[in-house]
């Protein structure tokens, strides 16, 4: 024991096992890890951003078991076992998602950093299957903010990967 | 070969940004990397009396804690401090000594193996402070404002003229404290390259700035910093200058001679620079006909008691409209608070805010219709600038077919005579205008045999879409495919650019590209006319051109040679040039652009809340290189306007100079749900004077107006003229 132990010390680590992008990920990390710097800092996937740290923009945004959760508000050993999806992880190695083709399409985006996030967003939104006309999904959409204000241009992009996917199924 | 210039081509980034492989300045994930928290002030204003970090170094984990007792050396300088766009003052020294200035100052940084880590141990560090009495409310300190000089000649004699005016209107309006708010947070990787070299992943727009900064504050050779921002997540300015988290990043990377990240909090990013607060008073004295024969206006803003920012908020007013009359004053107010910054249309977006409002207050004393008032009022000269005619200029043209598409002729312009249910119908309207501006460029380019260029710039894409107009320009002037071009940009060992900001840089590094791109045309001239039998033997430089990877005669097409063709037989790999570009103003022309704004909202009768339900947003901003990014470009302004005229203020409690909202959900900023319909035209405005493109930028112009179009939208509906943003539901209800 180190002298060091008498005073306030960061806690013990723990081993999580999780299934992210369909690859099994064992992690030792201390229980105060966020999925998110799980995600970001411990297996490199930096393409779940980081916007506010505290639920409130929605550029964490990941899929939990097939449901949007915003990731800096779990903390990973709570997601032992989960499937996590992130946006590395929708893509085929062929092709784009048609959410991520339609976010080209309809410049639903400028600065791209909300952008894994609102996709993301928009993948469970399509799955909960609860949106239909523009309002529902400019209501379903609002956790994701998005500063250069793509609104508009997000709407339209979900409404074609919506048709694209409707087409598929 | 249709141009690539002005076709709606997608981002050409647009795949990194959607499957997550566009990297962000926290995210360079190099080994040993050290996590950097950072530990801020507690009190406004004062000194550190005593920093205890004993606690937080007996965390397991915790490399160190650095405060402005035991840090390295740092440069002793004001100029040292000194960035490319500073303004006068001795700019703030990060941990640098003592003295507090502001809230939210950094006061220690930790430096951890893992970043749970540091930010456990910074609450650990433990500071007492002696504290002085700080100030940080405008309302109290205008009376104590001092006046900058005049911020442009006045004419005639504005006061008298307001005396004799047939209908006058004076009102005061006040704009509050916002910030920028970018998607990424503030954040600098640092590695530790041996012997001393770093490589600076830096959120910015503008790497050779920061690369100069951090070599003059840490006395370091230009080879020995290399800075880096491929991709920027938003910055509105916020980015222009370097912010502390950069210089506090070096220095640990430099004591512990290690990779080092710090990632600023969001909420830690209110304490960098914010839209100045700011009370604007104008006069506006105009003839029964409703002809301007004067105009007032004043303004006192914001800025830190150690550097003196502010822009002209007050000359747009006798630059939109004719006026004989016309005065301006500007006072300054030092507060403790950080140095105010550019944000998204610095200036017009308050001063035009308030212009606009009160000329829709004049119309109503006119008895006038709000568009007639501008018609009648409409200026094809810069009076502030030796009455000179504008290089281009089709505000008409954005009136007419503005209100044409929003239906504008059908407005009773009588207020609350328009309703749908329970829902108050509101239209207003107002102009916006901003300056073409363009700055000296150097770009490279390297054209391989194999059909392939490469562009370079130390520029920025900070979502404006720098990227793929780059390309677009270069394909069309080098007569390639836009998938053989590749972008080098946010890099600053790239030849120079200067930050990107103002909405210079399209304009700017298109016609920089166009430079060059001549010169390589030329030197494939050279030797194509050496070629034995060279239909081009006898071209003169300005006969050819470069079209479908041919070098053509455009007098007799068919009279070309491929390009690939030439350099082969040339026995030539690559022809690589590096031209500078700058702007010559030939003095006789002012360079704007100008914007007609119409805006519908609803508002609640009985609850007050209010939706901006329809906005037609008609630009004249020269050629319009990229139709698709540009739209989003002032769609996204439109939102911001929004914001500015519904949701945007930073708030603080002034017992604490301490900011309240200082997160992204107390901190309004419209969400999806806010917006509906937003309409975007570009008229046609050919400008051959501006430069050779005739590109004139797109950056501010869309937000310019657009507040002044809701809050005049809102009167109609109301019959309440709210004066102070945002116009929220209490104000309506008092």
């Amino acid at each position: 024991m180190s002298q060091k132990n008498k005073y306030a010390q960061a806690p013990n680590k723990l081993s999580v096992a999780l299934i992210v992008n369909g690859t099994a990920q064992q992690l030792i990390v201390a229980p105060w890890t966020t999925l998110l710097d799980a995600l970001r800092d411990h297996l490199g996937l930096t393409g779940t951003k980081k916007g506010c740290d505290h639920g409130q923009c929605g550029a964490c945004t990941v899929l939990v078991d097939g449901r949007r959760v915003n990731s800096c508000l779990s903390l990973v050993v709570m997601r032992s076992g989960a499937e996590v999806t992130t946006i590395e992880g929708l893509a085929t190695r062929d092709n784009l998602h048609p959410l991520q083709q339609a976010f080209i399409d309809h410049d639903a985006f400028q600065c791209g950093y909300c952008t894994p996030g609102q996709i993301c967003s928009a993948a469970g939104l399509i799955a909960e299957g609860k949106a239909k006309s523009d309002d529902e999904i400019r209501e379903l959409m609002s956790g994701n903010l998005c500063r250069c204000a793509a609104y508009p241009n997000i709407v339209a992009a979900i409404k074609q990967a919506m048709t694209v996917m409707a087409g598929k199924s | 070969m249709t141009p690539y210039i002005g076709t709606a081509i997608s981002r050409i980034d647009g795949h990194a940004k959607v499957t997550g492989g566009a990297k962000y300045a926290a995210e360079f994930n190099v080994p040993g990397l050290v996590h950097a928290f950072v530990v801020v002030s507690a009190i406004t204003k004062g000194s550190i009396a005593r920093i205890d970090a004993s606690e937080a170094l007996r965390v397991e984990g915790v490399v160190d804690v650095l405060t402005h007792e035991n840090r390295p050396r740092m440069a002793d300088t004001d100029d040292a401090y000194k960035d490319d766009v500073a303004p006068d003052g001795t700019p703030y020294r990060p941990l640098y000594d003592s003295k507090i200035m502001f809230s939210g100052q950094p006061v220690a940084l930790v430096l951890a193996e893992e970043w749970e880590i540091a930010r456990f141990a910074a609450s650990l560090v433990h500071v007492k402070y002696e504290q002085e009495a700080h100030l940080t409310d405008l309302y109290c300190q205008r009376e104590v404002a001092f006046a900058l000089p005049e911020p442009a000649k006045p004419r005639g004699d504005a006061a008298k003229a307001f005396a004799a005016a047939d209908v006058r209107h004076q009102g005061e309006y006040y704009v509050p404290i916002e910030h920028h708010n970018p998607m990424e947070l503030y954040a600098s990787t640092v590695t530790w390259d041996g012997g001393g070299k770093l490589t600076v992943y830096d959120k910015t727009q503008g790497v050779q700035n920061v690369q100069r900064y951090v070599c003059s504050i840490f006395g370091m050779k230009p080879d020995d910093v290399r800075v880096m921002s491929p991709y920027v997540g938003g910055a509105f300015g916020s980015g222009l200058r370097p912010q502390y988290q950069v210089v506090l990043a070096v220095l640990a990377a430099r004591a512990l001679e290690r990779p080092v990240r710090l990632v600023l909090t969001r909420q830690q990013m209110y304490s960098l620079g914010y839209r100045p607060a700011m009370i604007q008073r104008i006069e506006l004295g105009a003839s029964a006909g409703g002809t301007l024969d004067t105009v007032t206006h004043e303004a006192i803003t914001v800025t830190s008691q150690y550097e003196d920012f502010f822009r002209n908020e007050t000359t747009w007013s006798g630059l939109l409209y004719r006026s004989a009359n016309a005065k301006y004053t500007h006072k300054l107010t030092r507060l403790d608070l950080p140095t105010s910054c550019d944000m998204r249309g610095p200036s017009a977006t308050t001063g035009v805010y308030a212009l606009e409002s009160a000329m829709d207050e004049l119309a109503v004393a006119l008895r006038l219709d709000p568009l007639e008032l501008r018609l009648r009022c409409y200026s094809d000269r810069d009076q502030n600038n030796g009455d000179l005619p504008f290089s281009s200029k089709n505000l008409l043209e954005c009136y007419r077919q503005g209100a044409e598409i929003f239906g504008w002729a059908k407005r009773n312009r009588e207020p609350r005579s328009m309703r749908d249910g329970s829902e108050l119908v509101g239209w207003g309207m107002a102009t916006g205008v901003w300056e073409a501006l363009q700055v000296p460029i150097t770009v490279r380019i390297v054209l391989t045999a194999n059909g392939h260029a490469e562009v370079a710039c130390a520029t920025s894409d900070i979502g404006t879409g720098t990227y793929t107009i780059m390309a677009q320009v270069a394909a069309d002037a080098l007569g390639l495919p836009l998938d053989n071009i590749s972008i080098k940009l946010g890099d600053s060992t790239l030849p120079q650019s200067p930050v990107e900001g103002g909405s210079w840089i399209a304009a700017s590094v298109s016609n920089g590209i166009v430079t060059t791109c001549n010169a390589i045309r030329e030197e494939l001239l050279v030797l194509a006319k050496n070629l034995p039998g060279s239909p081009l033997a006898n071209a003169t430089r300005d006969e050819v051109t470069l079209l479908d990877g041919r070098l053509v005669n455009r007098r007799d097409a068919s009279r070309a040679l491929s390009i690939a063709e030439v350099m082969r037989v040339s026995g030539v790999d690559r022809i690589a040039q590096e031209k500078s570009t700058s702007f010559a103003n030939d003095g006789k022309h002012a360079h704007n652009t100008h914007s007609a704004l119409f805006a519908e909202v609803k508002i609640d009768e009985q609850l007050g809340v209010i939706r901006v339900t329809r906005v037609v947003s008609a630009v004249a901003a020269g050629r319009i290189l990229n139709p698709k990014t540009a739209h989003s470009q002032v769609m996204g302004g439109v939102v911001w306007g929004i914001g500015v005229a519904l949701h945007e203020e930073t708030l603080i409690d002034h017992r604490f100079g301490r900011v309240m909202n200082a997160n992204i959900a107390e901190y309004h900023i419209p969400v999806n749900a806010d917006i509906q319909d937003i309409k975007v035209i570009f008229v046609e405005e050919q400008d051959n004077i501006v430069n050779r493109l005739g590109v004139k930028g797109l950056g501010e112009i869309g937000l310019v107006g657009v507040a002044a179009a809701i809050a005049n939208a809102i009167y109609h509906a109301t019959g309440k003229r709210v004066r102070d943003l945002p116009i929220t539901i209490d104000k309506l209800q008092r």
